[in-house]
């Protein structure tokens, strides 16, 4: 992700930042900070000016980066302040301590990515055969009957029918998309292809939820992603994997 | 079987595949041959391949064994125009996606947490190319969605299971990494001052 090029005439070169968390790791490295003794007070000014650097160069200045400005001066006017003697707290907490270990969690991170970078570099390198064809999807010897969308339809109908008709009001905002939902579909067939058309609604409570499932499947269909088969008339409708479509 | 037609059988197997083969699988399909003999057998193949130099190895990812090029031979491989290899993870990307390997199953909002910014799209892209997938949702508040890797992941970084994952670095070796590094015993101690 870059943030460098902005409609400027001249070139500013900016390292990008993923967020708040990764520009202080920078200032506390290019400082030479010990994480555990952060001066806030220097690295709130210069996390300010970066972020006006940011702004005079009409980079939009994600949220987050305003949010961390707001706790980093939250931080330095706690440290500001006398220890008040009222307060029944004696083992005073340190202001920084959430922060540090924020930023010792999200290095945690960013070192793992690394490693994650090095292992995709080594393994891009690598190409794998795609299955022939015949070991996916279903054997020639069954008669295969192509399905159409009405057949689709009918057996939607079965489906719905045999939904348990809800007792009661049921209030649940169910937030499925079909994207979600059409991943979820292609991930089932990754561990078990040639399901049947009616095991795809088996966690389907609501009419909605099988609504949200066919659409995702007739998507599917239209990106052919995947193959609907029926064996034989009136025999079980199976969803199958379309492999062919893999570059071969 | 005899074990050099073992071995030729187990070659042929894996080349039709397609897919990663376990020993499980191998041994269903050669009843009565046991995983071990089978086991034995790929290895000697490994060995073979790996002798012979050629353009091709047996490698153990994704739960099972699988004939893949050896990458030295990658430039000759990308000059067939119709093979490429998968565009990069973003940066961000590989960030997100180090948190969900390691803290599945993980809610959206623990990823943010963490990295400190809105992760949305991210995720998305990982759903997209299925590295990441839905594994379900949290009970409680919101019911928000849980994310795992999937098989795609292993193989995309050819990891035999998430097992082999290098251990997360504990804060104070992260710390080290940091200049300026002190001995750090008890971090609160040290905070109050």
């Amino acid at each position: 992700m870059s943030t460098d090029d902005s409609q400027t005439a001249y070139a500013v070169k900016l390292p990008a930042f993923e967020g708040p968390l990764d520009l202080l790791l920078h200032l506390i490295k290019k400082n030479e900070i010990n994480i555990y003794d952060i001066p806030i007070s220097l690295i709130t000014g210069q996390y300010l000016k970066y972020i006006s650097l940011m702004t005079s160069l009409n980079l939009a200045v994600a949220g987050e980066f305003l949010v961390m400005a707001a706790t980093l001066i939250h931080i330095k006017s706690k440290t500001l302040l006398p220890p008040s003697e009222t307060d029944e707290e004696e083992d005073e907490d340190d202001p920084r301590a959430d922060l540090v270990m924020r930023l010792l969690e999200y290095q945690r991170f960013k070192d793992a990515a690394q490693g994650f970078e090095s292992r995709e570099h080594e393994w891009r390198e690598v190409f794998y055969r795609p299955a022939s064809h015949g070991t996916d999807g279903p054997t020639d010897e069954i008669n295969l009957v192509d399905m159409s969308l009405f057949d689709l339809l009918e057996a939607l109908r079965g489906v719905m029918e045999r939904a348990p008709t809800i007792q009661g009001l049921e209030i649940v905002v169910d937030e499925l998309s079909v994207q979600d939902r059409m991943s979820l579909i292609l991930d089932r067939l990754e561990s078990e292809d040639g399901i049947t058309f009616t095991s795809l609604f088996d966690g389907d409570t609501t009419r909605l939820a099988m609504i949200v499932t066919f659409l995702a499947l007739l998507e599917l269909i239209r990106l052919k992603r995947v193959r609907i088969i029926q064996a034989e008339l009136f025999g079980a409708i199976r969803v199958w994997k379309n492999t062919n479509l893999q570059p071969s | 079987m005899e074990e050099h037609e073992l071995t030729a059988v187990l070659e042929a197997l894996l080349f039709v595949a397609g897919e990663p083969m376990s020993l499980d699988k191998l041994a269903e399909v050669l009843e009565g041959t046991d995983t071990d003999r089978i086991r034995e057998a790929l290895d000697r193949l490994r060995q073979n391949y790996d002798a012979a130099g050629r353009g091709l190895q047996i490698v153990e990812v994704a739960g099972g064994h699988q004939i893949a090029t050896r990458s030295e031979c990658a430039p000759w491989i990308k000059a067939l125009d119709k093979i490429k290899s998968a565009t990069r993870l973003s940066r961000s990307g590989l960030e997100t996606l180090a948190i969900v390997a390691y803290k599945q199953p993980v809610t959206r909002g623990e990823i943010e947490a963490i990295r400190g910014v809105d992760s949305a799209g991210v995720l998305k892209t990982l759903l997209e190319r299925r590295i990441v997938r839905i594994v379900g949702r949290r009970e409680g508040l919101g019911r928000p969605m849980l994310y795992g890797t999937t098989r795609e992941f292993l193989h995309y970084f050819g990891l035999k299971d998430l097992a082999e994952l290098p251990a997360l670095k504990e804060f104070k070796e992260v710390a080290e990494t940091l200049p300026e590094h002190e001995p750090i015993h008890e971090p609160a101690s040290e905070l109050t001052n």
